[in-house]
């Protein structure tokens, strides 16, 4: 950690990749102004809770590391930072009840299907409920779509090109069973053979996120026994797994399992990123055109770099206009379970998100991650302009399916 | 000064919860991007609208309440440190572009609009804004003004001042004027109050409302990237292409040291060179085809042992990224660093880089060097490590003779950083005690009572705090090392 914090020269380039700052207007809720608080708890000049509301509300998105001349590991540092202070921190009795449901039910598919039946029952109290509850809950859909089961092992379709593990995700499996199907069946009709192994679980990403760090890493353990070692790539289809996945190394560092974390973090791969790579075996696409705006995931675009893939697999689908929107980099508010805990700063940069979407006419919307849809899709439907929001991989397989 | 009756005046301006008095909402506005000098201010002030800056303003001069006006917070030189028991007006929410006019290729702006955002609201329009310091991504036109900045492409076009037509300010002591007006031609009418402001880093008032010029978009850019083997060299190539006539948009050199900070922080794929020349070609596509076929002539003859040219937008950028990036890049060699600004004349570029050199050696401190090669404006990085007892002294000692250096060859302390906190002490190197009499008379004349951002520019007053030394008081517990 104190290194991060003594790279930073304090130059202020980050403030203007940081959706905080650019909504807030101060220095406390910026990337530099952050690392300084965080700096002046560590050296106990600043109580931890006065810093806390600054810290809260960053949003993780990482847009502020590729904009650092000075290379600030900015994650690492708010990671260990947060996982820190989560120790000593005690939270008021609603936030900490809210808390204790997020990191008991998101990462677990059955239980957080469970909830969403009963949130959907305490919908009609919701107008009761502070902020914290009433965003939660508005991010669940009227009803949960039914279990889209995969195989163990979807083979490969004519000459096999490659052999991967697929990650179903957490929240995403219980509430958009149809990603991961679509995801298997497009690497399948590509060539690859997917395996699915039934034991892996959530990729404990959500918890780090939010300071769980022990939570994490029982999760985490999980999956390194669940996930064979003999495959090309470990597939993940939400941002946040892909670049949670890819921080194990850092969640294993000094343990026993830190050269197979460190493995398996190196095998950790986006689907565009991988099928970019790999190359669409053959472009079917769209009888007209069909207008596109992809949206950036923070954690595929700041934290994986994942800027040119996912455009590259988009462009080569005939008949798709691929539109440029304005401040593309911006944080769309949803950050994992930010419009949770930061629910107003959410809906405003949803919003602003949102404005510069419409700004270019779309049909329709894709993304890389789940937690940018559900944001997107609220947002529109509120906007008055319910445009239908996909995953890439379901993009891909229906362009396929034609 | 701030008791209670200032901040129950202030509450009437500004809302409460725009006025940050808790050592968390103050701590962050200790320093610019000068970290060498730290100083929590007395509050805060998050105005939002012109009419709440002018009453704040006013307040400041009636109970005699130092005040510092900042942007961004991205000066070089302290411009922008607090002072003690002083109020922070941070202009950060008064980011509109009010008007944009293309037909006067006019824009009309709030201060705390980021230099860049003028650009990208011109560029519909074929029309950007020149002056682009190295932080045009996030500094503000309000802090632009103050420093009168520069930036690569001042060369050919001039800094800020060339391109501020008129203004609305506020003056120290709370009168309302206009400088200037909304065209070229206005001007010229009477004394240059415009000039006069512009570069007065904070001293005379804050402008509320600026009309800049806009400029057309160059047909066509030509980057050229010579690489040498010797730094000196590469400063004589500099020379030869002023003496040749030729007025590219930019000329920088960077040496060895901020080659490897920026091949670092963005790969910009620069040569493996003791020192590399960007020179920057633009205007009308047949002028600057025949510049480019002189460029080469004058570079070959130079003794280059590479020449390249970018063939596309994106490798333009990369080559940009590099240079733009470069100060903040050493941040990944050296863990604490000085940024000089002196100036020297173009002709005698080679001779100074040599000196420094030989400077450099005697103090045993490592010196990067990147910077404005056209018009003379150096860049020295000097490098230190502030938990080494007695590196920051050194540190500055040497900026000190590299500042002497300047001036006996004829040049000048500051380029564009100006002098803020850091160069206080060297104002009597380049100015006369008679000089600078006129200007603390001319300050006084606007700001009796010397409240605006007091401490700056002139030698003397409250000293600041210097950036702590020693280990880290974690490092000093075991608990944490360095890599």
């Amino acid at each position: 950690m104190a290194t991060a914090i003594e790279k930073c020269v304090h130059c202020g380039f980050c403030l203007a990749a940081c959706p905080t700052y650019s909504l807030l207007g101060e220095e406390m809720d910026s990337p530099r102004g952050r690392i300084y608080l965080m700096k002046n708890v560590l050296e106990d000049k600043l109580p931890a809770e006065e810093a806390q509301p600054y810290i809260d509300r960053c949003l993780g998105c990482m847009a502020c590391v590729p904009a650092c001349p000075s290379g600030v590991a900015y994650g690492d540092l708010l990671v260990g930072y947060r996982a820190l202070q989560e120790k000593e921190r005690a939270r008021p009795p609603l936030d900490a009840l809210a808390r204790k449901m997020m990191i008991e039910t998101l990462p677990y598919p059955r239980r957080f299907r469970l909830a969403a039946a009963a949130g959907k029952i305490g919908a009609a109290l919701a107008p009761a409920l502070p902020d914290a509850f009433a965003s939660m809950l508005s991010l669940l859909p009227d009803r949960l779509p039914p279990p889209r089961p995969l195989p163990a092992v979807l083979p490969a379709q004519g000459d096999r090109r490659g052999k991967v593990a697929l990650m179903l995700g957490c929240v995403q499996q219980a509430l958009a069973p149809e990603i991961a199907y679509a995801a298997a069946h497009t690497l399948a009709a590509n060539g690859v053979e997917a395996q699915i192994p039934q034991a892996q679980g959530c990729c404990g990403s959500i918890l780090l996120h939010i300071g769980a760090a022990e939570q994490a890493q029982q999760i985490a353990r999980r999956n390194l026994e669940a996930i064979p070692s003999d495959v090309d790539a470990i597939i993940t289809t939400a941002a946040g797994c892909g670049s949670g996945i890819k921080d194990y190394a850092l969640l294993f560092k000094g343990e026993p399992d830190q050269d197979r974390a460190a493995d398996f973090a190196h095998k950790a791969m986006d689907f565009s990123a991988y099928l970019a790579e790999l190359g669409l075996r053959e472009a079917r696409g769209f009888d007209s055109e069909v207008r596109i705006v992809y949206q950036d995931a923070c954690h595929l675009l700041h934290a994986q770099g994942h800027e040119a893939e996912p455009r590259k697999l988009l462009a080569s689908i005939p008949n798709l206009r691929l539109l440029n929107i304005a401040d593309a980099g911006m944080c769309c508010g949803s950050a994992g379970t930010y419009n949770i805990d930061q629910p107003k700063i959410a809906a405003e940069l949803a919003r602003r998100k949102v404005e510069s979407i419409l700004a270019v006419e779309p049909d329709m919307v894709v993304s890389g991650n789940i937690g940018c849809m559900a944001q997107l899709r609220q947002q529109l439907k509120s906007s008055g302009n319910p445009l239908p929001v996909m995953h890439i991989a379901e993009l891909l397989w229906q362009a396929h399916q034609r | 000064m701030m008791n209670s009756a200032f901040f129950t005046a202030l509450e009437k301006i500004c809302p409460a919860e725009r006025i940050l008095t808790r050592d968390a909402q103050l701590l962050p506005y200790e320093s610019d991007a000068l970290t060498a000098f730290h100083l929590k201010p007395g509050a805060v002030v998050l105005p939002e609208s012109e009419a709440e800056i002018i009453d704040t303003v006013r307040l400041c001069h009636e109970m005699a309440v130092p005040f510092v006006a900042r942007g961004s917070g991205t000066s070089l030189s302290g411009g922008s440190l607090p002072i003690p028991d002083g109020l922070v007006i941070a202009l950060n929410r008064l980011n509109r572009i009010k008007k944009l006019d293309p037909e006067q290729r006019i824009a009309v702006v709030e201060p705390g609009v980021v230099n860049l955002h003028i650009t990208q609201a011109a560029a519909p329009y074929g029309l950007y804004y020149a002056p682009d310091p190295s932080s045009q991504s996030i500094c503000t036109i309000g802090g632009n003004i103050a420093f009168n900045s520069g930036g690569a492409h001042c060369l050919k076009y001039g800094m800020t001042s060339n391109h501020v037509l008129g203004m609305k300010v506020v003056l120290a002591d709370g009168a309302l004027t206009q400088f200037g007006c909304e065209s070229v031609e206005g001007v010229g009418i009477g004394p240059d109050l415009v000039g006069l402001f512009v570069g007065s880093e904070g001293l005379f008032g804050i402008a509320l409302e600026i009309t800049l010029r806009l400029m057309p978009q160059p047909e066509l850019y030509r980057t050229v990237l010579a690489a040498y083997d010797d730094l000196g060299r590469a400063g004589d190539a500099v020379s030869m292409v002023v003496a040749s006539g030729l007025l590219p948009g930019a000329m920088e050199i960077m040496d060895r040291l901020a080659i490897k900070a920026a091949e670092a922080s963005v790969a910009a794929g620069y040569p493996d060179a003791e020192a590399l020349l960007i020179v920057e070609l633009e205007g009308e596509a047949p002028q600057v085809q025949a510049e480019f076929e002189q460029l080469r002539g004058i570079i070959e003859d130079s003794g280059a042992f590479e020449l390249r040219v970018a063939n596309s937008e994106e490798e333009r950028d990369r080559i940009w990224k590099g240079r733009k990036g470069a100060f903040s890049a050493v941040g990944r060699l050296s863990p604490d660093y000085i940024v000089q600004d002196g100036v020297v004349p173009r002709s005698r570029l080679g001779e100074a880089l040599l000196a420094i050199g030989a400077l450099k050696r005697q103090y045993g401190l490592d010196v990067a060097n990147v910077f404005h090669a056209g018009d003379g404006n150096l860049h020295p990085l000097i490098l230190y490590d502030g938990r080494e007892p007695g590196a920051l002294e050194r540190a500055e000692e040497l900026a000190g003779e590299i500042l002497a250096l300047c001036v006996s060859l004829g040049g000048s302390i500051t380029g564009e950083h100006g002098i803020g906190m850091e160069k206080r002490e060297y104002l009597p190197a380049m100015f006369s005690e008679e000089e600078i009499d006129i200007m603390q008379a001319l300050r006084r004349a606007i700001d009796p009572k010397e409240i605006a951002n007091r401490g700056k520019m002139f030698p003397g007053g409250e000293a600041p705090a210097l950036k702590q030394q020693g280990m880290h008081p974690l490092e000093k517990q075991g608990i944490i090392s360095r890599e």
